[in-house]
């Protein structure tokens, strides 16, 4: 079958568009029943495949197999419950199903027609539990437009896209509109680039269509590297053809013919999924020669990344998709003058393109309708950490940090108290309580020392040692290193070794000072995005949290109990039972008690391995400083250097 | 090859020593075990050929030929670099150039299961260190390192991208989310039975 | 211009990369630098435009045009973007209209002075007694920065010395990682041996699998060397061993010394660029203790003879054309590894100072009485390869090599400073005779062209036996690239080219193997020839004079100077080489000259070490046609 116009898209749709109807909640009367089994990478590694391998051998015994069917679906962003499973009709949604709960699920809610009320999501403030994924807080308070097709279709099924009006937008702009009506549209909506720096994505395109040289070409940046962040793996997995359509209509616009998805080969689920969905699109014709009977051809090559975080930056992206070291390039030339094989090249993240189709379906003006003054439209996040409901979720640009830990994230795990957000990554800083009720946007998070960069947010309680998660990040980025300039191979190497002497109680208060004058060079001088924003953990964790680093240095302590040298390791003598289990879990004797004594830990023989911490039935064991920290407020000013096109998409 | 000056031990006079001679081989009737790896070694080059033949006509597939080659020999070797080098008529400094750049290309042989412990930020901040601690202290090896009995390499990875099932140990394909110290013990004995049984069976 | 009279005038087309077009039109732009509004052409980047402006910005991993990375981040300076000062590599920003620029601000200086800092937290930093110390260019930039002390202090990196060779040294331990090595390496030679290996902080530029340089397809040329900021690449040094042969009493030291060293020597010692110091480098050589200071440009006389008549006589019976020059030992091992099919065509004449090295030892050691195993022969070279040459088996009798020491100019500048001379002070002494005999034909064997326009003026007459009235052939000096031309010969035209650095050699060698026809071509391994070999002195200053095509020009014109002022210009009316031949070589060609002026060559391939030769056979696809194997010459016992 191919697709050749208008009108046989839109066949296609008519034939698919009863089974998305009913799951958009619509009571069709198809009399068929649908599961949608979560296929992300979480539930698969929760063992919903073979959920859905147990599901449908269960059908098949019960005879059931004419009247439901199981599909696999993208990610529901709920991951901390999965695997996940919703049944249509009812929008019935069961998490945290087990393979052992299949026969159970089909005797009862497909053969008895009742609901397995034990596997439903249960509310942990009020103990209630939700039958309708409609009524469940972390979905309600959301608004997902990039995320609009995962968990609704099956991502291995092109026509499913297509009966999601996929692939419309494309035959109409392909048809009927001219590249710089569409580009128009575009810089209207407010886009900004989704992976870094938010360069606006309608300049970027006008950039490259703007170049007088052939061929150019289309690049979509699915190197996600920042440690936390998984939005772009989900949409590549849940609904990897928006980001070819969005190709194709960049492709349109600019002028190229071929694309490039660059994917790390760290995601096989996603890069199993694009390979699917490419190969899908060529047969029908959706990509190749003469799309809708037009004169436009396009297509697109995968290629692999290797392991190498520094190649988010374009211009090392761009190295890597030759085949090269992912070293990047001083700019100018900006890559949309010289990019691949020295030709105009237009590179945007996932999630970027993922938002195109829509705007351009729903028009700029509704899309501008979301967000704040500068950035317009949803951002997708992905919560992790110290967090209750860790997963991926969707606001409009604007959203308070205080909404989406608090509310859609259900608030920090233990009931320990929030202390900190990492957002963007190695790139990005800690947001500290007081920031708690800024709205989020670039702006925003640049002026207090972070960057939207491409959406992780990891949660951290008061159980984290902030200078500890700086050396954290410094080692990560130092070891992400190219290694071409000298402030990212070497700077960042002594930065890290700083950061370590103060983490192992060697640091001095001089050090300090160093650090952060290093710390302000190697911003200021590095090559590229990895370098120029590799301090910002360090500097906003200076800025906002000195006095951690001020009791490591002065006092010898980690408040926060992580720093194992510093660990100071006491007994509550009001908690203490007496039970001698942690006299006998210490491996060098130097816990010592009596019955119905308090024991006693001598701190010249602990070796602060912390097993008696672990074994303490009445956690009377503390860890952490011992003292009170004084500290006279003496913050730096930074904000990250030059303009917007100095920084990566990283 | 290149002759090599060498200082005699007796006279301290320097000479020059052509080192062709290490290079001669040495015909000698080959066992059946030596054979087989021969022939085992001549499949996989055939196997390489074919990818090489497959990506070499578009541009820049380096990349993508070394993930092929690495998933036939397991590693890449010297040998299978300058291979590929001479193949593809590139450059054999650039071809480790590109191997050396990138983390998920291994110039080590490998154990049989790779255990991967993700040091993302999310499985670090839920103590994906203790994790690693437990493996190290399990297999008595350190992180890079394969166990004596070439049946276990211990890395630490990047994100996985399983950040909501932090911390998350991956052995081979397998994702094991939210795991302890305890359960790494488990799984190790687990990939051991496996083994055990494999062998056996040999 | 006079031309030869000979028709046709000779069709001259340079190609050739990486150097400037003269008649390039230049536009002009204006720009703001410090505060000053200044003129640049358009195309230039920040670094050249300040620095027509009189502005030095200091810089460790730019070489114009080879080198343009923005990589060190020492030539940091601060560009007004938008209103907002951002910094930026000057080595890689286009300067233009109207820009504004900051290269001295608080700002830029303190964070050049931590780069610099950084630089030095991870360098061996063992300036008094290493072999770059005072013309090294990270001392320079230290000291012109008033480095005092180094903030910044960690772990050092601790790498083995790679020194198996017998020409360069590597030390990784004091590489900065400019990679003006591997940029030298690969964009202008063309050899690519170097590639950064490993990344971030552990990154090195090294050799594949970071092996010595004798164990990869390196052609030894030492461009590398030249082109190091610091002492991380050195030539293999021998200064040692050459005094301890003058201190022997046992031994009789000769010493040759190549055309280059002439015009190259005085430059170490602050005369200017293309100054002729042959007189004093004459007498500083006698007064280090040489018993007899002998001229390569002896044999390059004599190479000439015998190449004139192997051309004449491959071109008589079309055999092996095109002649390829054998001089340079950088391409010859270039061909050896890169173009194996071609090592039939490679002249089979030794490079004049192998020549030099062989005739030193029996027609010399028995005119003298001498016995050879007491000779010693020194040769003081522009070269690195010479060094690898020298070592190679075929290049002597039994254990008795040809030449024992080859010292490149930097290590003869090295021993006269040890010796206390002042270059200044010495008179101008003549060579010793015979072998210090020379016509100006084998001066000009020095730079690129030189070897072609000396074979071609005694050709002419071996086969016309007339004289050529014009001996200057313009057409075929010149720094292009690559330049080819038709001269007449034996009634007829053959078409010659010229190729100088392995990268245009490469262009050349393709379009041979493209089946296209040449009958002389010459070959030089070094950008320039041997003015600008990998042996010359380096200065360590910003100017990188060591690498730049104008200053190997002037070097070059100062060889045409002495060739100008000899009485004698061509090989064959070199009086002492007649009587060479009389006395006892007998004839070109002949028995005697076959055996201690020829020599043969060794396909190495690209992969020396790697042998795919088995799997290759049973399943190779696409495998390259099979070339007959390498036949060797004859007279070799």
């Amino acid at each position: 079958m191919k697709v050749r116009n208008i009108e046989e898209l839109k066949a296609v749709k008519e034939k698919y568009y009863p089974l998305i109807k009913q799951r958009l909640g619509y009571r069709n009367g198809l009399g068929l029943t649908q599961i949608m089994i979560c296929s992300g990478t979480a539930c698969s590694s929760s063992e919903s495949q073979i959920i859905r391998q147990e599901l449908e051998q269960e059908l098949d015994k019960h005879g059931l197999k004419e009247h439901v069917r199981v599909f696999k679906t993208g990610c529901f962003g709920f991951c901390q419950h999965g695997p996940i499973i919703m049944v249509h009709p009812g929008e019935i949604f069961y998490c945290l199903v087990k393979p052992e709960d299949v026969k159970e699920l089909v005797q009862t809610h497909l053969v008895k027609g009742q609901l397995v009320e034990r596997l439903l999501f249960r509310d942990e403030n009020t103990g209630i539990r939700t039958p309708s994924i409609d009524d469940i807080h972390f979905f309600k308070a959301q608004k997902r437009i990039v995320l609009r097709n995962c968990g609704e279709i099956n991502p291995e099924e092109i026509e499913e896209y297509i009966a999601r009006d996929g692939y419309f937008t494309l035959a109409d702009i392909i048809l009927r509109k001219q590249p710089g009506e569409v580009i128009d549209i575009i810089k209207k909506s407010g886009l900004r680039g989704r992976g870094g720096a938010g360069f606006s994505t309608g300049r970027k395109w006008e950039m490259t269509a703007a170049q007088d040289v052939t061929p150019k070409y289309v690049v979509c940046n699915a190197d996600e590297g920042d440690p936390g962040a998984f939005m772009d793996r989900s949409i590549l997995e849940g609904d990897p053809h928006s980001v070819l359509e969005a190709m194709a209509i960049a492709a349109y616009c600019i002028g190229a013919n071929q694309g490039y998805i660059y994917v790390r080969a760290e995601y096989p689920v996603a890069v199993d999924r694009l390979e699917i969905a490419i190969e899908q699109a060529r047969e029908i014709g959706l990509l190749g020669k003469g799309l809708f009977g037009s004169d436009f051809d396009f297509d697109i090559g995968l290629r692999y990344g290797a392991g190498a975080f520094v190649c988010g930056e374009e211009t090392a992206l761009l190295q890597s998709v030759m085949g090269q070291r992912g070293e990047p390039r001083p700019r100018p030339p900006y890559p949309a003058q010289e990019g691949l094989w020295g030709k105009p090249t237009l590179i945007n993240n996932v999630e970027t393109f993922a938002n195109i189709p829509v705007i351009l379906r729903a028009g700029w003006e509704r899309y501008r309708g979301y967000g704040t003054a500068g950035s317009k439209g949803t951002k997708v996040f992905s919560l992790a950490g110290k967090i209750k409901n860790t997963g991926l979720i969707e606001v409009p640009m604007g959203t308070s940090l205080r909404t989406i830990v608090f509310d859609i994230g259900g608030g920090i795990t233990g009931g320990r108290r929030y202390k900190a957000v990492q957002t963007g990554g190695p790139s990005g800083g800690c947001i500290p309580e007081k920031f708690l009720d800024l709205p989020i946007d670039y702006e925003n998070l640049k002026e207090i020392g972070s960057i939207m960069g491409s959406g992780g947010m990891i949660v951290m309680s008061e159980d984290n040692c902030m200078v500890d998660l700086a050396r954290f990040y410094l080692e990560f980025t130092q070891d992400e290193s190219c290694g071409r300039c000298t402030p990212c191979r070497v700077g960042t190497k002594r930065m890290l070794e700083i950061l370590k002497r103060i983490t192992e109680g060697q640091g001095e208060m001089e050090d300090l000072e160093v650090l952060e004058e290093l710390s302000f060079d190697v911003r200021d001088a590095s090559l590229c995005g990895l370098g120029q924003t590799a301090p910002n953990p360090v500097l906003s964790t200076l800025r906002y949290f000195k006095d951690e680093y001020i009791a490591h240095v002065r006092d010898k302590t980690c408040p926060a109990g992580v720093c194992k040298a510093l660990l100071d390791l006491r007994i509550d003598e009001e908690k203490c039972i007496a039970c001698g289990l942690c006299a006998k879990a210490c491996a060098v004797g130097a816990i010592s008690g009596a019955p119905k004594q308090p024991y006693r830990i001598d701190p010249e023989k602990c070796v602060k391995c912390a097993a008696c911490f672990a074994k303490c039935p009445k956690k009377a064991i503390l860890k952490g400083a011992g003292r009170e920290v004084i500290v006279d407020e003496k913050t730096g000013i930074f904000a990250g250097a030059g303009g917007p096109e100095n920084r990566a998409t990283l | 090859m290149e002759p090599e000056i060498v200082k005699r031990q007796e006279t301290g006079e320097k000479d020059y020593v052509n080192r062709e001679q290490d290079n001669v081989a040495i015909r000698i009737k080959k066992p059946a075990a030596v054979k087989e790896a021969d022939n085992k070694r001549e499949r996989r080059y055939k196997d390489l050929d074919h990818v090489i033949e497959q990506y070499s006509r578009e541009p820049g597939q380096l990349i993508r030929i070394l993930h092929k080659a690495q998933d036939i020999f397991g590693y890449l070797p010297e040998d299978v670099q300058a291979y590929i080098a001479e193949k593809t008529e590139t450059p054999v400094s650039e071809v480790n150039g590109v191997v050396t750049f990138y983390s998920l290309f291994s110039t080590e042989p490998k154990g049989k299961c790779t255990l991967k412990v993700c040091m993302g930020t999310a499985c670090y901040v839920k103590g994906a260190q203790e994790i690693m601690d437990a493996i190290k202290e399990h297999l008595k090896v350190d992180e890079g390192e394969t166990t004596a009995d070439k049946l276990f390499t211990v890395k630490s990875t990047r994100c996985v991208g399983a950040c909501g099932l932090a911390p998350v140990l991956v052995a081979n394909d397998d994702v094991y989310g939210e795991a302890g110290a305890k359960d790494v013990v488990k799984i190790i004995h687990e990939y051991r039975k496996g083994e055990k049984i494999e062998s056996s069976e040999h | 211009m006079k031309k030869p009279e000979f028709s046709p005038a000779p069709v001259v087309r340079k190609t050739g990369q990486l150097y400037d077009n003269p008649e390039k039109v230049v536009q002009k732009i204006k720009l703001t630098i410090d505060g000053r509004e200044v003129e640049a052409d358009k195309g230039m980047n920040i670094l050249e435009a300040a620095h027509a402006a009189g502005i030095e910005i200091p810089s460790l991993c730019y070489l114009r045009h080879i080198n343009e990375i923005g990589s060190c981040r020492v030539c940091l300076v601060e560009v007004e973007i938008g209103g907002i000062r951002t910094l930026q590599a000057s080595c890689a920003y286009p300067a233009t209209e109207g820009l504004v620029i900051h290269t001295a601000s608080p700002r830029v200086r303190r964070v050049r002075k931590t780069m610099v800092e950084l630089l030095l937290s991870d360098h061996h930093r063992e300036c008094t007694t290493c072999i770059r110390n005072l013309n090294c260019e990270l001392q320079n930039i230290a000291d012109n920065l008033g480095i005092r002390n180094i903030k910044y202090t960690g772990e050092m990196k601790e790498l083995p010395i790679q020194n198996k060779n017998s020409f360069i040294v590597r030390d990784y331990n004091k590489c900065i990682k400019c990679r003006r090595c591997e940029a030298i390496c690969s964009k202008v030679q063309e050899v690519n041996v170097y590639s950064a290996i490993n990344r971030g902080y552990d990154t090195v530029i090294a050799p594949a699998f970071m092996q010595d340089l004798s164990r990869v397809a390196c052609i030894t040329c030492g461009q590398c060397v030249i082109a190091c900021p610091t002492a991380s690449l050195t030539e293999k040094e021998c200064v040692d061993s050459v005094w301890e042969a003058l201190e022997d009493p046992d031994k009789y030291v000769v010493v040759q010394t190549a055309p280059s060293i002439q015009v190259t020597l005085g430059e170490v010692f602050g005369y200017p660029v293309g100054t002729v110091v042959t007189g004093k480098l004459v007498a500083a050589l006698r007064r280090l203790g040489f018993d007899k200071v002998f001229s390569t440009d002896f044999t390059a006389d004599l190479t000439i003879m015998e190449e004139a008549h192997e051309l004449l006589e491959r071109l008589e019976k079309h055999d092996r054309l095109p002649l390829l020059s054998s001089c340079s030992p950088g391409w010859v091992k270039f061909a050896e590894h890169f173009y194996p099919e071609f090592l039939e065509s490679l002249s089979t004449c030794k490079s004049p100072h192998e020549m030099f090295g062989a005739l030193t030892k029996t027609y010399f050691a028995e005119k003298e009485g001498l016995e050879p195993e007491k000779i010693v022969v020194v040769a003081i070279m522009p070269c690195t390869a010479k060094k690898f040459e020298a070592s190679r088996p075929e290049m002597g009798t039994g254990s008795m090599k040809d030449v024992d020491w080859v010292l490149t100019t930097r290590e003869l500048a090295r021993m006269i400073r040890q010796a206390g001379l002042n270059f200044h002070d010495l008179p101008d002494e003549d060579y010793d005779t015979p072998m210090g005999i020379s016509s100006g034909a084998g001066a000009i064997f020095g730079s690129t062209g030189g070897v072609i326009e000396a074979a071609v003026r005694t050709a002419y007459y071996l086969s016309s036996g007339q004289e050529l009235d014009v001996l200057d052939y313009e057409e075929l000096r010149g720094f292009s690239g690559l330049k080819e031309a038709w001269v007449e010969l034996k009634g007829r035209p053959i078409k010659v080219a010229i190729a100088h650095g392995t990268g245009n050699a490469r262009i050349l060698m393709d379009r041979l193997k493209a089946g296209e026809q040449f009958d002389y071509v010459e070959i030089m391994a070094c950008p320039g020839g041997c003015v600008g070999g990998g042996g010359q002195p380096v200065f360590g200053t910003r100017e990188h004079k060591e690498i730049s095509l104008d200053y190997r020009h002037n070097r070059a014109d100062a060889l045409d100077r002495i060739d100008y002022s000899k009485k004698l210009r061509r090989a064959h009316e070199n009086p002492a080489v007649k009587k060479i031949y009389e006395d006892f070589l007998g004839r070109p060609l002949g028995d005697m000259s076959k055996k201690l002026l020829h020599t043969y060559y060794t396909p190495r391939g690209v992969l020396p070490g790697f042998n795919f030769g088995e799997l290759k056979g049973s399943h190779d696809g696409h495998n390259k046609e099979n070339k007959p194997p390498y036949r060797q010459p004859e007279f070799i016992g």
